[in-house]
C-alpha cells in the first residue's frame, strides 16, 4: 500500500527503458490508458459486427441461413453486455479516467501505480474469458444481458452450460479489475491534487469521472453478488433464484428461490451502470464545448451540483425497470417518482450546455460536432425517458421497439457521441499528431444523420408494437406489413452507420503513420493537460516540478486578457485583482 | 462539513495571489491516499456483505426456508463451536493489535511476534471455518438442500476468501520486515491491515449473529426491511 509511485520520486525521473516496461507491463498512467481504450475499442468492434448481425436478420428475415434463432439471442447478449461493460465502462473509466485524471490534477501519475497495471491485465482477462464462449460448446449464453433467471440457466435457452458460467465468470473478474482501477481513480483526486487545485478548480471531465467511479464501486457489488449466487444456482444446485421447474418435462431439483430478487440485485447495480456511463460523458462534454465555444461552462458549480446529485438519485430509481415484474402500487409511485425527478438535474445540465454555446464564438471543429450532436441525441434519448419512467405509460410500451430505442439514444449513441468527441479533443495531446479534419467530418455526419436514421423510426416501431428480442415477427395480426419495410430501412441504415466506423479507424490508422504534427496546444485549451512540459507528455507528465494551479479551468475569452484564454497555471495579474474578475 | 463548504466555493472569483509563491509541492501523501484507498475497500467489502444480508432476508420469508438454529437438531442450536471460531478469529485481530502497537513503539521483535500469531490464528480459524463445513456435510446439511445451508456456506466462503486476500497483502508487509528493518516503516502499512482484521472481526460477528438466529429473530428483521 505504501508504494510510491516511480514517477513521484524526483531523483528517479528516469523512463522505463526496455520496451516491455514501457509499452506491455507499464505502469505508466497514460499508457494503461491507451492500453485500455483499444482493448475497449477491439471489443466495441466485434459487437458492433454483432448489432450488424441481429440487423441483418430483422431487415431481411428468412435470407441467411446462417442466422438462427438461438445465435441471434446470442448476438443480442454478446453485444449489449460487450457495449455496456466492456466498451463503455472501460473506455469512459479505464481509458479517460486513466489518461485525464492524473494530467489534469496535476499528478505525476496514478498513486497506486502497481494496481493500475494490474487492473488493465486483469480487465484484458476478463476480455479473454467473455471472448472465450464463443468457442465452447453451445456457444456464448443468449439470456439477454439482463441475464434474468430462471431462463438464463435452463436447457432450452443457448449456451445455458458454458456460456452462461463463462458469462458470470467474466463479470466477477471485470468488477475485480474495476474495483482496483477505481480505487486508483477516488484515491487521485482526492490525494494527488497538484497545490491549488482545489475540488472546484477540477475541470468538469474529472467530476464526472470522479463520481462515477464512486457509483461503481458502490454499485459494482451488486452484480457481484448476483454473479455468485447465480454461479452457484447453476454448478452446485443451490435455490437463490430459482423456483421450482418443471422443465421439458422434468421436475428440477430447485425449489422456491426467487427470480425477482434476481432482478431486484441486477438493477440496483444496472441502473447505477447507466450514470456510470452517462457521467463521465457528461463531464468531458462540457470541457469540449466550453473549449470549443471560447466561453467558460454556464454555471460550473450547479453542474458540479448536478452531477452529485444524479449520482446519488441513481440508487434509489433501479425498480422502474421492473414495472412489469410486478410491485406494490406504491413502490411503483415512489420509483416513478424518484425516476422523474432526476430529470431535474440532468435538464439544469442540458440548459447549461445550451447556455454555454449561447453567444459564445463556437468553432465547429470535429470535436465540437460531436459534443453539439451529443446535446440533440441525449435531449431525444431523455425525453423519451420520461415518457418510460411513468408506470401507467411504460406498461403498454415495455418490451416493444420503443424501449430499444430509448435506451440506444440516451446510453448508446449519446456516450458514443462524446467518446468520438474526447478522442478527436485529446488525440492531438495523446500522439501529438492532427487527424485529418476532412474525414472526421465525414464521420460525424454519417455518424449522426445514420443514427438517427436508425433510432427514430424505432420509436415509431415500438408504438405498433414490435416487441423486442423477437428473432422474426411472423404473420401478427396487430403488425402491418409495412412495419417490415421499416425494419428494412433501419438495416439499411445501421449497416452504413458501421461502415462508417471505418473512416473513423482509417483516419486514426493514417495519422499515426503519417500524420502532421500538432501544435503544442491545437484548441487553445486552458486546463492544465495542455499545459505539460512535452507533448505528448512524458513519462512523469510534468518535467522536474509539479505546476502550480491559480485559476479554474474555464477563463476563456477574459476581457482585457493578451489571448482569448489564460491556462490554469498561469499567474493572477495585479489587473486581474484590481479589477475584481 | 469542509465538503459542503468546498463545494460551495466560486472557483471564478479570482483568489489573491499568494505572497512569495506557494510552499513548494512535492507529491501525493502516500500514506493518505493509502489510508483513503482502505476505506473504499472497506465500503467495497461492506456494500458486498450488506447485499448477500438484504437477500438472506428477502430469502427467508420463503415457505422452504429453514433456519440453522431455533430446534434441537438445527445445527447452530448448540453454537459452541461458533463461539470457538470466534475466538480464533478474536486472537488473530489482538495479535494484528499487538504487533501494531509494538511496531510503533519499534520493538521489531514484539512486532514479529504479534503478527506470527495474527497469521497462525487466521490459519487456524480458517482451518476451523472449513471442519465446521465437513461437519454440517456429516450432518447432512448440504449446500443444496436448504437456502439457509446455501447462505451458510456462501457467506462463510466468502468471508474466507476476504481473510485469505487479507493475509496476501500481510505477507507483503512481512516481507518490509525482512527487507526493510526499520519498525517505524512498518507501523503504518500494519495500521491498514490492523483495521482490516478488525472490520473482518465485526463482518464475521455480523454472519455469526444472523445463521445462529432463531426462525423468530429472522423473522422481525426481515418484517423490519420490508419483506
Amino acid at each position: 500500500m505504501q508504494h510510491v509511485a516511480l514517477a513521484d520520486r524526483p531523483d528517479e525521473l528516469h523512463d522505463p527503458q526496455t520496451f516491455i516496461t514501457k509499452y506491455v507491463w507499464s505502469q505508466d498512467h497514460k499508457v494503461i490508458a491507451i492500453q485500455y481504450g483499444s482493448t475497449a475499442i477491439f471489443v466495441g468492434l466485434i459487437a458492433l459486427v454483432l448489432s450488424g448481425l441481429m440487423r441483418l436478420q430483422l431487415g431481411f428475415p428468412d435470407t441467411f441461413d446462417f442466422i438462427d434463432p438461438n445465435s441471434y439471442l446470442q448476438f443480442v447478449t454478446m453485444h449489449g453486455m460487450i457495449m455496456v461493460i466492456y466498451l463503455l465502462t472501460a473506455l469512459l473509466l479505464g481509458g479517460f479516467g486513466n489518461y485525464l485524471i492524473p494530467l489534469m490534477c496535476g499528478a505525476r501519475d496514478m498513486v497506486f501505480p502497481f494496481m493500475n497495471m494490474l487492473s488493465y491485465w486483469v480487465y484484458l482477462l476478463s476480455v479473454i474469458i467473455l471472448l472465450a464462449s464463443f468457442f465452447v460448446p453451445g456457444g456464448p449464453t443468449g439470456a439477454g444481458w439482463t441475464l434474468y433467471p430462471p431462463q438464463a440457466i435452463l436447457d432450452g435457452t443457448p449456451g445455458y452450460d458454458w456460456g452462461i458460467i463463462l458469462m458470470l465468470v467474466s463479470l466477477a473478474v471485470f468488477i475485480v479489475a474495476f474495483t482496483m482501477g477505481g480505487l486508483n481513480y477516488v484515491t487521485t483526486v482526492l490525494q494527488a491534487r497538484t497545490h491549488g487545485m482545489t475540488l472546484m478548480r477540477m475541470p468538469l471531465s474529472v467530476w464526472g469521472i470522479f463520481v462515477a467511479t464512486i457509483l461503481g464501486i458502490l454499485a459494482f457489488p451488486a452484480l457481484l453478488v448476483s454473479a455468485i449466487m447465480m454461479l452457484l444456482d447453476k454448478t452446485l444446485h443451490t435455490s437463490f433464484f430459482m423456483p421450482a421447474v418443471v422443465s421439458l418435462g422434468e421436475n428440477l431439483s430447485y425449489e422456491g428461490g426467487s427470480p425477482i430478487l434476481f432482478q431486484h440485485l441486477f438493477w440496483f447495480f444496472g441502473h447505477p451502470e447507466v450514470y456510470i456511463v452517462a457521467l463521465p460523458a457528461f463531464g468531458m462534454v462540457s470541457d469540449v464545448l466550453s473549449v470549443h465555444a471560447r466561453k467558460n461552462i454556464f454555471g460550473y458549480r450547479m453542474m458540479v451540483w448536478a452531477i452529485v446529485i444524479i449520482g446519488a438519485l441513481s440508487f434509489v430509481v433501479w425498480a422502474h425497470h421492473m414495472y412489469v415484474s410486478g410491485m406494490h402500487p406504491a413502490f411503483g409511485f415512489f420509483f416513478a417518482t424518484t425516476t422523474l425527478i432526476i430529470a431535474v438535474p440532468t435538464a439544469i445540465k442540458v440548459y447549461n450546455w445550451v447556455l454555454t454555446l449561447w453567444r459564445g464564438n463556437i468553432h465547429l471543429t470535429v470535436p465540437m460536432l460531436f459534443a453539439i450532436g451529443f446535446i440533440f441525441t441525449f435531449t431525444h434519448g431523455g425525453l423519451t425517458g420520461l415518457f418510460l419512467g411513468n408506470v401507467t405509460i411504460d406498461l403498454p410500451l415495455s418490451d416493444t421497439y420503443f424501449v430499444v430505442a430509448h435506451f440506444h439514444m440516451v446510453m448508446g449513441v449519446s456516450p458514443i457521441m462524446v467518446l468520438f468527441a474526447a478522442i478527436y479533443h485529446w488525440f492531438p495531446l495523446m500522439t501529438g499528431k492532427m487527424f485529418d479534419e476532412r474525414l472526421g467530418k465525414w464521420h460525424f455526419w454519417c455518424t449522426f444523420l445514420g443514427t438517427y436514421a436508425i433510432y427514430l423510426p424505432m420509436h415509431y416501431l415500438g408504438f405498433l408494437g414490435v416487441p423486442r428480442r423477437y428473432f422474426a415477427m411472423g404473420t401478427t395480426d396487430f403488425i402491418p406489413e409495412s412495419a417490415q419495410s421499416l425494419n428494412a430501412g433501419i438495416t439499411v441504415a445501421a449497416l452504413l452507420v458501421g461502415l462508417s466506423q471505418l473512416i473513423f479507424l482509417y483516419n486514426i490508422f493514417k495519422t499515426l503513420r503519417s500524420g502532421e504534427k500538432s501544435p503544442r496546444n491545437p484548441w487553445g485549451a486552458a486546463s492544465l493537460e495542455w499545459q505539460t512540459a512535452d507533448v505528448p507528455p512524458h513519462h512523469g507528465n510534468w518535467g522536474k516540478e509539479l505546476p502550480q494551479v491559480h485559476r479554474w479551468a474555464y477563463d476563456y475569452s477574459v476581457p482585457g486578457a493578451a489571448e482569448d484564454f489564460i491556462p490554469q497555471n498561469h499567474p493572477v495579474t495585479e489587473d486581474e485583482q484590481t479589477e475584481g474578475h | 462539513m469542509k465538503l459542503f463548504r468546498s463545494l460551495r466555493e466560486k472557483p471564478w472569483l479570482q483568489q489573491p495571489a499568494i505572497a512569495g509563491g506557494a510552499p513548494a509541492y512535492a507529491g501525493p501523501d502516500t500514506a493518505g491516499a493509502a489510508r483513503i484507498a482502505l476505506r473504499f475497500i472497506l465500503a467495497v467489502v461492506g456494500v458486498i456483505f450488506f447485499l448477500f444480508i438484504i437477500t438472506f432476508l428477502s430469502r427467508s420469508q420463503y415457505p422452504d426456508f429453514e433456519a440453522l438454529a431455533g430446534a434441537p437438531w438445527q445445527p447452530f442450536n448448540d453454537t459452541t463451536r461458533l463461539w470457538f471460531n470466534t475466538a480464533l478469529l478474536a486472537c488473530a485481530s489482538l495479535g494484528m493489535h499487538f504487533g501494531l502497537v509494538s511496531a510503533r513503539n519499534g520493538k521489531i521483535n514484539g512486532s514479529i511476534i504479534g503478527i506470527s500469531a495474527a497469521v497462525l490464528f487466521t490459519v487456524l480459524f480458517l482451518l476451523a471455518q472449513f471442519d465446521l463445513w465437513l461437519h454440517l456435510q456429516s450432518m447432512g446439511f448440504y449446500i443444496n438442500s436448504n437456502p439457509a445451508n446455501s447462505y451458510f456456506y456462501l457467506l462463510t466462503a466468502v468471508h474466507g476468501l476476504h481473510m485469505m486476500g487479507g493475509l496476501i497483502v500481510l505477507s507483503n508487509v512481512v516481507f518490509r520486515v525482512w527487507y526493510d528493518s526499520e519498525p517505524e516503516s512498518l507501523a503504518s502499512p500494519l495500521q491498514l491491515c490492523t483495521t482490516y482484521w478488525h472490520f473482518l472481526l465485526g463482518v464475521w460477528l455480523v454472519l455469526f449473529a444472523l445463521l445462529s438466529s432463531s426462525p423468530e429473530t429472522i423473522n422481525t428483521l426481515a418484517a423490519m426491511c420490508g419483506f
